[in-house]
């Protein structure tokens, strides 16, 4: 498993357990409580390849988030993690960049796998812009 | 109650406008029918007041002329020279000249023997020294009497004009023809039942009137004193009732009378009475069917527009309670989402756990991976209701296709086709051909159609059959679409919460309580309209409709 996530939420017990989760799949993960925490992280280490981000966060909020990542990691993958059950708030999240979205609750397989594939485009992109 | 009310509405409304129309027509036809009542019995009797003031005239000249001849006689002419009957007989001829009304002359000694006499009959030597009219001549110079047969058998009148001369008094009396007087009064025509005569003061006739009497008759009249100039009355004699035009004569207390017919007379009057009395009764009809006719089709608007009011605020409710439920489903769901996320993940986490070697020796170890697999089978339950409430709650535009019903309903119906065979329930399809298509939103549509499809099989559960018709509305710009089951019905205080959402008449566990909720909120979104209809042991239908252009 060859890609880092940061997963970004303001739910400890969640974010906590994503984390126990991931790592128990070898995964290396980085939990963050806020956006500005997150941004904090990646700007010390910007070594991730994809990062988990709740939509609704107290302060900054995920969207707000996402913008400001993208802005300075343009390469970074992020996947939105969404209560809002309707295709417009991910639609959202996609049209400012975001990998794509999942649904709370998470079912986990799906979110790996999305992970997953995004991290592939990370290095594909990452690749390209090399060449 | 709404009815009545409006009933009561509709009679005021005919009231008011029957008061706002009758009151001027009213005071304006009998104004005008005043008027021209007053001005045409004004003319009438003004008409009738020149006549008889008229023949008044004529006759208090004519017997002015005979009282002045006579009195220049006896003023000019000496007795010794009158009671001379050669002499006499000379003027009596002059006075002819002039006059054929002169029947004779006598001349009276103060005693009241007639001492020279000119005329048809041998009445010289005559005392009349009793007479009445002897003693009123003497002492008042003139007296002309009432009309009378006396011996000369013929209607006539006496005047009589007593002269003093030295010591002795005498008098000149001629008789006259009183034919004038009829042929006078008769040459007042008045229609077929107008009348003219002289009455004295006795009430009798000193003429002959053209109808009912004869000269002389005394006729049942009330007593009318003197007064001067003329006047037109109404009474009824003898049972009549006449206009009466009356005036006293001048030289002699004789009430001249000139009767009409008042019908006769106003036969104008009375038949502008009658065209008034029509025109006011064709007018009121007029009235008062346009007041029923605004009255009734105001009434029947006002009932068209609260209907629609009704059916607006029906619609209205149930949007809002929609929009309120929109809000709350939200918020609830958001709220709830998170710790049903953080329950799914212990849940994966300890199943994460439970694959590893050591675990799977615990003789727990079934128990635990049950209990986990309830957990994250019943978090997916109740995401399932905090999607669906978001997916209700989300204000998403839907997208426009253009969309064949008929195939749509066919791909939807085809989902259910197993199950349905399965139930013994057949799928009878009535559509109607070339039916326009729609431009509409067909996942949305479909998760309608498979909701309403769904409520039906549950409905009948065992052997039946649901009717899918499809129809072309009014002008082709809706489509409907009616799709009925043999189920068991519902009852009528279900139908009314039928679209209410969380209300499910499923067991636990089987229905949310929002497929309809949601159905509705997406026709709506959709620019149509859901209703339902049902009967309890027969079926329920429900009715949708769809605009054609979005």
């Amino acid at each position: 498993m060859d890609f880092r996530v940061l997963a970004v939420d303001d739910e400890a017990d969640f974010i906590e357990t994503l984390v126990k989760r991931f790592t128990y799949r070898k995964i290396p993960v980085t939990a963050a409580g806020s956006g500005p925490e997150a941004l904090a992280l990646l700007e010390r280490d910007p070594a991730y390849d994809v990062v988990i981000l709740d939509m609704r966060m107290p302060g900054m909020d995920g969207i707000a988030v996402l913008k400001e990542l993208k802005k300075r990691h343009p390469l970074l993958e992020v996947i939105m993690l969404t209560g809002h059950a309707s295709v417009e708030a991910g639609m959202q999240g996609m049209s400012l960049g975001a990998y794509d979205y999942v649904l709370k609750p998470v079912d986990f397989g799906e979110l790996l796998e999305k992970a997953r594939k995004a991290s592939e485009r990370k290095k594909l992109n990452e690749a390209r812009a090399k060449a | 109650m709404i009815q009545d009310e409006f009933n009561k509405l509709r009679l005021k409304l005919i009231a008011i406008s029957l008061a706002f129309s009758f009151i001027p027509l009213f005071s304006l036809g009998l104004g005008l029918y005043d008027r021209f009542y007053e001005t045409y019995t004004d003319k009438v009797h003004g008409n009738l007041r020149n006549l008889v003031e008229n023949k008044k005239t004529t006759i208090d000249m004519f017997l002015s002329e005979r009282v002045a001849q006579l009195s220049t006689l006896a003023l000019t002419e000496a007795y010794a020279d009158m009671s001379n009957e050669k002499y006499l007989e000379h003027i009596f001829s002059v006075l002819q000249l002039h006059s054929k009304s002169f029947l004779d002359l006598q001349v009276i000694d103060q005693n009241g023997i007639c001492v020279a006499y000119v005329g048809p009959y041998p009445l010289r030597g005559v005392d009349y020294g009793k007479e009445e009219w002897f003693g009123k001549a003497m002492a008042k110079g003139v007296h002309i009497s009432d009309v009378f047969m006396g011996f000369r058998k013929y209607p006539h009148f006496n005047i009589a004009i007593s002269r003093r001369e030295g010591d002795k008094t005498w008098v000149l009396r001629a008789a006259i023809d009183s034919d004038i007087f009829d042929s006078l009064v008769r040459s007042v025509h008045l229609g077929k039942s107008g009348d003219a005569f002289i009455l004295s003061t006795g009430h009798v006739l000193q003429t002959k009137p053209r109808f009912g009497h004869d000269m002389f008759d005394t006729l049942s009249f009330p007593d009318i004193p003197r007064f001067p100039g003329t006047r037109v009355e109404e009474f009824a004699t003898g049972g009549q009732t006449s206009l009466f035009a009356m005036t006293w004569l001048n030289q002699k207390d004789w009430l001249l009378v000139i009767k009409d017919d008042p019908r006769e007379e106003l036969l104008p009057l009375y038949r502008a009475r009658w065209l008034l009395i029509l025109l006011l009764a064709g007018g009121s009809l007029l009235v008062i069917g346009g007041a029923v006719f605004i009255a009734n089709s105001t009434v029947r608007q006002l009932i068209v527009a609260e209907r629609e009011k009704a059916a607006l605020d029906a619609s209205l409710t149930q949007s809002s309670k929609m929009a309120a439920l929109g809000k709350l489903a939200a918020g609830v769901a958001h709220e709830v989402n998170n710790p049903l996320a953080i329950i799914m993940e212990k849940a994966g986490w300890m199943r994460d756990l439970l694959s590893e070697e050591d675990i799977k020796a615990s003789p727990n170890f079934g128990e635990f991976e049950d209990a986990v697999s309830k957990i994250e089978f019943h978090v997916r339950r109740a995401k399932d209701v905090t999607h669906r409430l978001l997916g209700f709650a989300r204000r998403m535009e839907p997208t426009q296709e253009d969309l064949d019903v008929n195939l749509l309903l066919d791909q939807t119906r085809s989902f259910l086709e197993n199950e349905a065979s399965f139930r013994g329930i057949a799928f009878i399809t009535d559509y109607q051909k070339n039916l326009p298509r729609i431009e509409s939103d067909a996942s949305q549509l479909q998760q309608v159609f498979l909701n309403i499809f769904d409520n039906a099989i549950d409905a009948i559960d065992k052997n039946g059959s649901i009717t899918i018709c499809t129809r072309a509305g009014t002008d082709n710009n809706e489509v409907e679409i009616a799709i009925s089951d043999t189920g068991k019905g519902i009852p009528r205080e279900t139908l009314e919460k039928i679209f209410d959402p969380f209300f499910t008449t499923k067991k636990v566990g089987e229905g949310t309580g929002l497929g309809l909720t949601i159905s509705y909120s997406i026709i709506e979104k959709l620019g149509g309209h859901i209703n339902v209809t049902s009967e309890e042991g027969k079926g329920t239908t429900f009715h949708i409709a769809l605009p054609v252009g979005a």
